[in-house]
């Protein structure tokens, strides 16, 4: 059998720091610093442009300023709290909207009937932007928390949805044979096959979402609100605090970056056991 | 394990003019068949013949459109816990660690007879890896320990070896013929391959047309030896047989045919 691995001759790395060593070490401290050197030079640029007066703070303020009212925002708390208000509101519709499209995914998964009954009305509703319906919300919800949560639970629902139903329907039917033909209990069966069969599928649709969640979040909050980062960057521009406006951009980037590493961070621990999704070098 | 499995004999196998037909295609017609307790029994054929669905109608995954199909003389109307299947490929769970995919579906407490049976086919050591990092046949030793920890009565095998490589399955029909001597379970294989059917098998079962056409018992001592002259003339005998059917006049004497024809695994 091919267990038997291939022995490699120890390699004599302890052996004394030669100079084809320290150039290796050299080589990949480079290859790690090259990628920032670009946006490093821009923002030097950037500031250099600011304090010679060539661009105007009306236009972009300059990045020590944005920092400082970054820094000032989060010593009044000011920062915190808007922060944790947008990150609620994004967290909640996404809950919500991504509850009910797992749910109603595994459902028309997994019974046909509900599939024949649900699947063409859901897939018709799809193709409505979550946007077109900013009108209408606001009608029905005027322009409080609900209609923001609302908007951002509709935008979420389909891409888990759709990725939940697809996954549980691409489950290999062997192994669902295998597992019956080993006396799973229905409950067993779905836990033990259908379940991790789908999720990599459905993570898929969580990525999705995640990434439409902040833009629906973000379009919600310019339009009207009386907190969370939109409000305070569409203040900040009624008295051209462009460095303000700066700041929440910056926010809502810093939290689109966390819900992808929080993402990828479930894929690594569920999908431990895919040969895609290992570490490598292990 | 050993003293559960003394009053533990196999099952006892009928089935009486089984019968199984797709829509209007007949796989299976007017089927006798009687199987001892603890018999290693081989069905071979060629593809299309209907011996996967007679496997997949003891299993119980599928019931039979006619006749009656007997387990120590009740009749099999589903999957049962005294029959367990291995499959033509081992299906083991990816996301699962090799002693989770042995124990599949049973109690914690089963997890140190799950490591014992992994010990019993080899693999003690690899019971933390995932199934991708093992090879084929680490994977279908896995599958066959899976079967096993349910000390089944009945053990299907369906063509579980025919995607390894040849020393491969050499070495997993010694295991499987060691296992099957210590547990006495009832065993039922099918196979397109003669020569495995030979070395495995107490009975060896041809299946023509949806009808038994040959049941040749197989008395050479264990363990088996390929080389054996008594072994290549019955496999000879056997695969003439095989081969003799669907185009009657050629195929048993043919001339081309005559050197190679013990040595020729044929599949289909």
């Amino acid at each position: 059998m091919s267990s038997e691995r291939i022995t490699t001759l120890p390699v004599p790395a302890a052996a004394a720091p030669s100079l084809a060593g320290l150039r290796q070490l050299a080589r990949a401290v480079a290859r790690r610093l090259v990628p920032w050197l670009v946006p490093l030079a821009l923002v030097v640029a950037w500031q250099v442009a600011s304090s010679a007066g060539w661009l105007s703070a009306r236009v972009l303020p300059a990045p020590l300023d944005v920092l400082r009212s970054a820094w000032e925002l989060t010593l009044s708390g000011e920062l915190w709290e808007h922060l944790k208000i947008s990150a609620g509101r994004a967290l909640l519709g996404l809950a919500i909207g991504g509850g009910a499209g797992l749910l109603l995914g595994l459902l028309t998964g997994s019974v046909r009937f509900l599939e024949t009954l649900l699947d063409s009305t859901v897939q018709m509703v799809r193709n409505v932007p979550a946007l077109a319906l900013i009108p209408l919300v606001i009608l029905w919800f005027g322009i409080e928390e609900t209609a923001k949560i609302f908007l951002i639970s509709v935008s979420v629902f389909f891409p888990i949805y759709l990725n939940t139903f697809h996954g549980i329907r691409n489950v290999d039917p062997q192994l669902v044979e295998m597992g019956r033909s080993y006396g799973l209990t229905r409950w067993q069966l779905y836990r033990e096959v259908i379940l991790p069969g789908a999720m990599s599928s459905i993570l898929v649709g969580l990525r999705f979402s995640l990434g439409l969640m902040w833009v629906i979040l973000i379009v919600a909050e310019t339009i009207s609100a009386q907190s969370g980062i939109g409000y305070l960057t569409m203040n900040a521009r009624e008295f051209l605090r462009t460095d303000v406006v700066l700041v929440g951009i910056l926010l809502y980037a810093l939290l689109g970056k966390l819900a992808d590493v929080f993402a990828r961070a479930l894929e690594r621990g569920w999908l431990r056991w895919h040969p895609g999704y290992q570490e490598k070098g292990a | 394990m050993s003293e559960a499995t003394s009053t533990h004999p196999g099952v006892r196998l009928q089935a009486r003019a089984l019968g199984k037909r797709y829509g209007q295609r007949e796989v299976l017609r007017q089927l006798q068949l009687s199987i001892e307790p603890g018999q290693f029994v081989a069905i071979v054929g060629r593809s299309g013949c209907g011996k996967s669905t007679l496997l997949r109608l003891v299993a119980g995954l599928e019931s039979a459109s006619e006749g009656q199909l007997l387990a120590d003389g009740q009749p099999i109307d589903g999957l049962r816990d005294e029959a367990r299947i291995m499959f033509q490929e081992a299906r083991l769970l990816p996301w699962r660690r090799v002693l989770d995919n042995v124990t599949l579906g049973l109690p914690r407490e089963s997890r140190a007879r799950g490591a014992q049976v992994l010990a019993q086919v080899g693999l003690a050591e690899r019971e933390g890896e995932w199934p991708a990092r093992l090879s084929g046949g680490q994977r279908q030793r896995v599958a066959l320990a899976r079967a096993l920890v349910h000390e089944p009565r009945l053990l299907l095998l369906d063509e579980p070896l025919g995607a390894l490589d040849a020393l491969t399955r050499i070495e997993m029909h010694r295991l499987i013929e060691s296992l099957w001597q210590r547990h006495r379970f009832t065993a039922l294989l099918v196979t397109h391959d003669v020569q495995e059917a030979v070395a495995l098998a107490d009975r060896v079962i041809l299946i023509e047309d949806g009808r038994i056409a040959l049941d040749e018992a197989i008395t050479l001592a264990r363990p088996r030896s390929q080389g054996d002259p008594a072994f290549a003339a019955l496999e000879k005998r056997i695969l003439d047989r095989v081969l003799q059917k669907p185009d009657a006049a050629p195929a048993a004497g043919a001339p081309w045919l005559e050197p190679a024809a013990h040595a020729l695994r044929w599949a289909i």
